[in-house]
């Protein structure tokens, strides 16, 4: 499995012009994790995926969440609905102005942990997910874009 | 916090015996389960409890934090003495935690809250007499 | 825009506007002339069609969007371009004579814009540009139809895994999943779905995974069934797996995955015995002792 390359949208400007159907919240409390559960868990239901995968999804954006609120100082998580032909999906954008991951590999390995998870917030995350791309520099912050499509 | 417990709105803690049964609601943050820690810990040694019997039947997420909290609420309790059995996981959590990666290490599981009852020997206490025993064998 | 371009649009969009009763009639008859244009339209309906799609022709016409675009991100236009399709799908056509039929309205409209220039290379600019629009409204009307069956394809799909994969209960408290053909990452999840809920339902003990008919075991497939055990596991029964063939075995082995956590049986018959073995035990008092991570 390796990074694909993305382009991604960094900073401060990527906020703004959001797609139809997008919403972002903005991560900064520990009740902000909870209110993002809430409406990742509403999205999916929208989004029209049955029990399990709302609850890979929702436990997928816990762990981004918590990630950016525990490393990356907070963040904001846009959730939006994506289509692709037939397909459609949940896609998570995940963003924060944090410190940056030094070693993206070693953060995604499991049981790698500089905080008080179990060190498989990335990494579990991205086993949840269809598709899984992370941007960080050391300084500049992170961005994690994860989709899940529907009916796979 | 000023006051870990008691919590507002969490299931309380009963006892059976020796066995403490408690619950999680659908949605555990990170301040009710450290209080919910706190408050199970503090029974477990007050009420001297052999057994400890949580019901997540109606728990709707374990991500890495919540699993956290079960892993190292077992290792306390066993450390105090008393063994705990999380019962009744919701098939697509059980799903989810295994993709995720997390195993739930040394936390025993139970189908539901009462087979984790009688794995917690709650079967042995003296039956009123004339009545059968309420657990069956299925 | 060049003004040669806005020239031919405007005249098209003339012709178009003035004469939209004549277009819209000899459409429908250049489609009636096809066999079996609209499935089982009627000519009524096929009226009613061109009406909203000389409609939304005229309203694309006359916005900005270069010709090229027009169908792809004029909102209506499109909108009115897809429904016809999957309308004409429903009832039956196929997707060539839905696209014909969309194609023929080149002629209803260069007809109608022969009545309004005689000018050579005008009617010559306005054939390119009628042909442009709706060639591009014969792709998008195909293309509709494609995904629409690849979305009845995908349906279907689901659907044969969740049949391939019954759920049997065998005994009191033991359920078996027998698994039969190739196992890929899609089919393992909704075995291990179904399998879970059924645990859930039936407040089943153990289940038994039979994997006789399953051709091939490699790492991928192994790491789906230690999965499948494990979160029957944390949902507090167990799992055995059985119908492992000698090729299998030695696979498995030759592969160095470790199922040794997992408990194996050659047949379902033993792995039955073994099932009500384990009913037994954990519905006897002391001790419980869930099979270990």
């Amino acid at each position: 499995m390796s990074l694909y390359d993305e382009q991604l949208t960094r900073g401060a400007g990527a906020r703004g012009s959001e797609a139809p159907g997008a919403s972002t919240y903005e991560v900064v409390t520990e009740e902000d994790l909870l209110t993002i559960r809430h409406a990742v868990r509403s999205a999916t239901v929208e989004a029209g995926f049955g029990l399990v995968d709302q609850t890979r999804i929702v436990t997928a954006a816990s762990e981004l969440a918590r990630n950016a609120y525990i490393h990356g100082g907070g963040g904001s998580l846009t959730v939006e609905l994506v289509r692709d032909g037939a397909r459609t999906g949940l896609r998570l954008t995940m963003r924060d102005e944090g410190p940056g991951i030094p070693d993206l590999e070693a953060a995604l390995t499991d049981g790698y942990t500089t905080g008080a998870g179990l060190g498989h917030g990335l990494g579990g995350a991205r086993r949840l997910m269809h598709e899984f791309a992370v941007d960080s520099d050391a300084g500049e912050g992170t961005t994690v874009v994860a989709t899940r499509w529907n009916g796979r | 916090m000023s006051t870990p417990y008691p919590r507002d709105g969490g299931v309380p803690i009963l006892r059976l015996g020796d066995v403490l049964v408690t619950g999680l609601l659908n949605e555990l943050d990170d301040k009710s389960a450290v209080a919910f820690t706190d408050e199970l810990t503090e029974r477990i040694v007050a009420d001297s409890a052999r057994g400890v019997l949580i019901d997540i039947s109606r728990l709707e997420l374990i991500d890495s934090f919540v699993a956290r909290t079960l892993m190292e609420l077992t290792t306390m309790a066993r450390l105090l003495g008393a063994r705990v059995i999380v019962a009744g996981m919701r098939p697509a959590v059980a799903i989810t935690l295994v993709e995720l990666g997390l195993r739930l290490t040394g936390v025993e599981t139970a189908l539901n809250a009462e087979a984790g009852l009688v794995a917690l020997g709650w079967q042995r206490m003296p039956q009123p007499s004339g009545e059968a025993p309420r657990v069956s064998l299925r | 825009m060049s003004t040669s371009e806005t020239t031919v649009r405007e005249r098209l969009l003339d012709a178009l506007r003035e004469r939209e009763q004549e277009i819209a009639d000899r459409w429908v008859r250049l489609q009636l002339e096809q066999s079996n244009p609209g499935g089982d339209l009627g000519e009524h309906e096929l009226r009613e069609e061109a009406d909203l799609l000389i409609a939304a022709l005229g309203a694309g016409l006359a916005s900005d969007v270069p010709v090229q675009r027009l169908v792809a991100s004029q909102h209506e236009l499109r909108r009115t371009v897809i429904e016809l399709s999957l309308r004409r799908a429903r009832a039956g056509a196929t997707p060539t004579a839905t696209s014909l039929a969309v194609l023929s309205l080149k002629e209803a409209l260069l007809e109608a814009v022969q009545h309004t220039t005689r000018d050579a290379s005008e009617l010559f600019r306005a054939a390119v540009l009628v042909n442009r629009l709706l060639d591009a409204a014969g792709a998008l009307s195909f293309e509709t139809y494609v995904e629409g069956r690849e979305e009845i394809i995908q349906r279907q799909s689901r659907q044969l895994m969740e049949l391939s994969t019954p759920v049997v209960r065998l005994w009191h408290d033991v359920l078996a999943v027998p698994l039969i053909g190739t196992l890929d990452t899609a089919r393992t999840q909704v075995v291990m779905e179904n399998l879970l809920q059924a645990i859930q339902d039936n407040e089943a003990k153990v289940a038994i995974i039979d994997i006789t008919g399953v051709p091939a075991v490699d790492t991928a497939v192994a790491q789906h069934l230690m999965h499948t055990v494990n979160a029957v596991r944390l949902m507090g029964a167990d799992c055995v797996i059985s119908g492992i063939r000698p090729p299998i075995a030695q696979t498995i082995a030759q592969l160095g995955i470790d199922l040794s956590t997992i408990l194996t049986r050659s047949t379902l018959a033993d792995a039955l015995a073994a099932a009500v073995r384990l009913t037994d035990q954990s519905s006897a008092p002391t001790p419980y002792a869930p099979a270990g991570p």
